[in-house]
Order: C-alpha cells, then structure tokens, then sequence
C-alpha cells in the first residue's frame, strides 16, 4: 500500500525514471528522497555502495581543492550533493536535505551521527540571481529544483 | 596616513586601526542583479601567474551613495542576516558581518572629504594569516586573502591583527544562506574579491558592477600583474597610494585621489 502511495505520487509528479528508483528501494533499501533528481538516476556521482561508505571522504578532500585552489569543475561538490538530493514538498518548496525523513538526516539519524556540514552550507539550492534570470542558462552543476518558495523565503517575493 | 618614512620592523609591527575617522554604514536594502557570464567552472588550481586587485579612485566615489555595499551584501548572503531576539539595534550595527563598510575620512588640516569603501585590502604579506594559530587565514595563489571556515576556531586573533578592520565575526547561528556563500556561527569572514565568480571565470565583482551601474565607475578590477590589464594601465598613469602603505603589507586594493 505503501509503495502503491510512492508510486502515484511519483507520477504525478512526472519524474521520468521513478520505476527505477522504486525497484532500487525494493530491492536493496535506499534512502534517495521521492522527487528529489537524484530518484531519477541510477547512481549517485560515484557507485552507490562506494558512495555510502566514502561520501564524507569525498567532499572533505573536494572542500580543499575548492577553498585553497578554487576548484569548481567536479561532481564531488557539497553543493552538488544538495542540488541532486533535495526533493520537492507538496506545496513545492525545496525540502532541505537535513530536514526529518530528508536524504541526509534519514541515515544520520539512524547512525547517529552529526553532521556539521549545514550549519554553514546551504540545505536547499539557493541562488538568487539564478532565480530571476533564464535558469536554462544556469552553470554547470546548479539546475533550479524551484524558484519561487526560495525567493518568498528570503522575503524578496519578487 | 602621511607619516615620514620609517624602516619597517617586522618583529615588533603595532597593529593600529584606520588613522581616520571611520563613519557607519548604512545598508539600503534593494535589490540587484547581476548577469551571470556562460564562463566554464574552473577546473585547475589557481597559480600565483595573476594577482586580483582593486583600484579605487575616491574623486568618484559619491558621499552617501552605498550601492557596492548594497551589492556585496546581496551577493555574498549578508543581507540573509537575521539579528538575534533581544539584542539592540545599536549591537546588532557592530556586531552584524559587513565586507565592505564606507568610510568617510575628513583632512583636519585642511577640511577636505574623502568618501571611500574600505574592505580587505588583501595584502601581499597579510598580518591576519601570520597570526592565524589554525592556518585558516590564508592567502589563495592569485592574491585573494580568504578564511577557510573548516579550519576557523574563532579565535578572533586576525581580526586583532587586520590594520582595516576589515573582518566580521559571525556571532550566531545562521539559518539562510546561499549556495555560493556558507556562512555558520563561530567563524571569521571578509571580502574575498567574489570569489565564486572569480572561479567562474567571471569578469568582475559584485561591487564593481554595482558602482558602474550608478554611473560612478569608481572601483576597477582586474589582475594586477598583468601590465595590459584595465587595472595595471590605470595604476601607471594615475597616481595611487595603499592605505596604512607605512606598515609594508602591499596591498592587492589601491586607492586614487587620497
């Protein structure tokens, strides 16, 4: 009943690819959120497996490079993590990624672990000049999941 | 800021605020765009072979005008400041991160105004990083002095050292924030020449655009150790100075008509 819940919303939401998400969580239980881009994909930027058990390793040694050497290129990005895994609320507001049952708190909370990462860097893509100009023209790596609930939460309402 | 010419002594450097009287800042709120360049995020280190710098030619900059600051601030998440509950105006005026703060300098002598934004001059031999215990202070390879925020304690010892004053401690916790701009209580920050743009390939900073959309044209960026560059030309045929130049930190920003 459950999964038949997933199912329908994930259609109606037209998210192509959802069949192969919903068979990756019958299969072998996976955290990706409904409606987030990265339901519509068949892995992560590196293995699943891999990414499961490496991921902090990978945007630990990606901060250096981008901090001290100012390298923005690769798929390794916090920022990329965030973009890919935030999902779309019913009223379509962006959810934040550490938000309860969200992509990076679901695991979090069950291996009790902390995460420090948010309490600096952005939970939901958030880039206002983006949102105002043509998002097909948007840089590598920073598609808009949504606009308009980014700009009403920052009181600019346009 | 006209003292005689003393030999620098390296070891024993006071660390002294701006000579002048530094005016507050008002923040207009507003709104402004930027256009974003199609430019290729960067993909290999930055090198030492370009140096960014400012050249600020104060004859141009208007008394009462804050459009850089207005712009900094939106691009780099300022404006998403929220002060804490219970705190007064008057506290959250000092306390609240500012990058780039406009200041008013009158010559006693003679009367004369000077108006002119002060931010990290990014210097060439930084005070704040010799200070750094953590070595999150640090000087990228093309000049920009920046604050890697996961090394950062808090300690507040750069923002001691900077003769600017030109570094804002982040007091609380931080809700909203941009993606190109994290920002998290306990940490220490200041301009950093937009550095999301610079690794974008793009052409200039948030405050430069904003100043030529005013008319004023006031601020030019550029790479400073390229002679053809618009900054190198314009530093050969204007006269131009370094604010607190007594103290030898060469700085990457440069002011005209002080």
């Amino acid at each position: 009943m459950a999964r038949a819940v997933v199912l329908g919303s994930l259609i109606s939401v037209g998210l192509a690819g959802a069949l192969c998400a919903l068979a990756v969580q019958a299969a072998g239980g996976s955290f990706v959120v409904p409606g987030s881009q990265a339901a519509t994909l068949d892995s992560c930027v590196e293995e699943t497996d891999f990414m499961r058990r490496n991921h902090m390793e990978v945007i630990k040694h990606q901060r250096d490079a981008t901090v001290h050497s100012g390298i923005r290129s690769t798929k390794h990005s916090l920022s990329g993590c965030v973009e890919c895994h935030a999902s779309v609320g019913p009223d379509g507001a962006v959810v934040p990624v550490d938000a309860k049952g969200q992509f990076c708190h679901a695991c979090h909370a069950f291996t009790a672990i902390g995460m420090n990462c948010f309490d600096c860097h952005a939970t939901v893509p958030r880039h206002p000049d983006l949102e105002r100009s043509d998002p097909a023209q948007a840089p590598l790596g920073s598609t808009l999941l949504e606009t308009g609930a980014v700009a009403s939460e920052r009181g600019e309402g346009n | 800021m006209s003292k005689p010419k003393e030999t620098i002594n390296r070891g024993r450097r006071a660390f002294m605020g701006v000579a002048a009287g530094v005016t507050g800042v008002a923040v207009a709120p507003g709104v402004l765009l930027h256009t974003v360049v199609g430019a290729a995020p960067r993909s290999e280190p930055v090198t030492s072979a370009v140096r960014w710098g400012l050249l600020i030619d104060t004859a141009r900059c208007a008394d009462g005008c804050t459009a850089c600051v207005t712009a900094c601030n939106e691009e780099n998440g300022l404006d998403l400041q929220v002060k804490p509950a219970g705190l007064s105006d008057e506290k959250w005026a000092q306390q609240r991160a500012v990058w780039i703060r406009k200041a008013k300098l009158q010559d006693n002598q003679t009367g004369r105004v000077t108006n002119l934004p002060l931010m990290c001059q990014h210097c060439e031999r930084p005070p704040c990083v010799d200070v750094c215990p953590t070595g999150a202070s640090f000087k990228r390879a093309d000049g920009i002095v920046m604050v890697d925020r996961h090394t950062c304690i808090g300690c507040r010892y750069c923002m001691m050292a900077c003769p600017y004053k030109a570094r804002s401690f982040i007091h609380e916790k931080v809700d909203t924030q941009l993606t190109r701009a994290p920002r998290g209580k306990g940490c220490v920050e200041s301009c950093n020449l937009c550095v999301h743009r610079r690794d974008q390939g793009e052409a200039s900073t948030a405050c430069v655009d904003a100043c030529a959309r005013e008319g004023s044209n006031a601020i030019v960026f550029g790479d400073l150790k390229d002679p053809n560059s618009q900054i190198s030309q314009k530093l050969v045929s204007i006269a131009s100075r370094q604010i607190r130049e007594d103290l030898a930190l060469n700085t990457g920003v440069r002011y005209a008509n002080i």
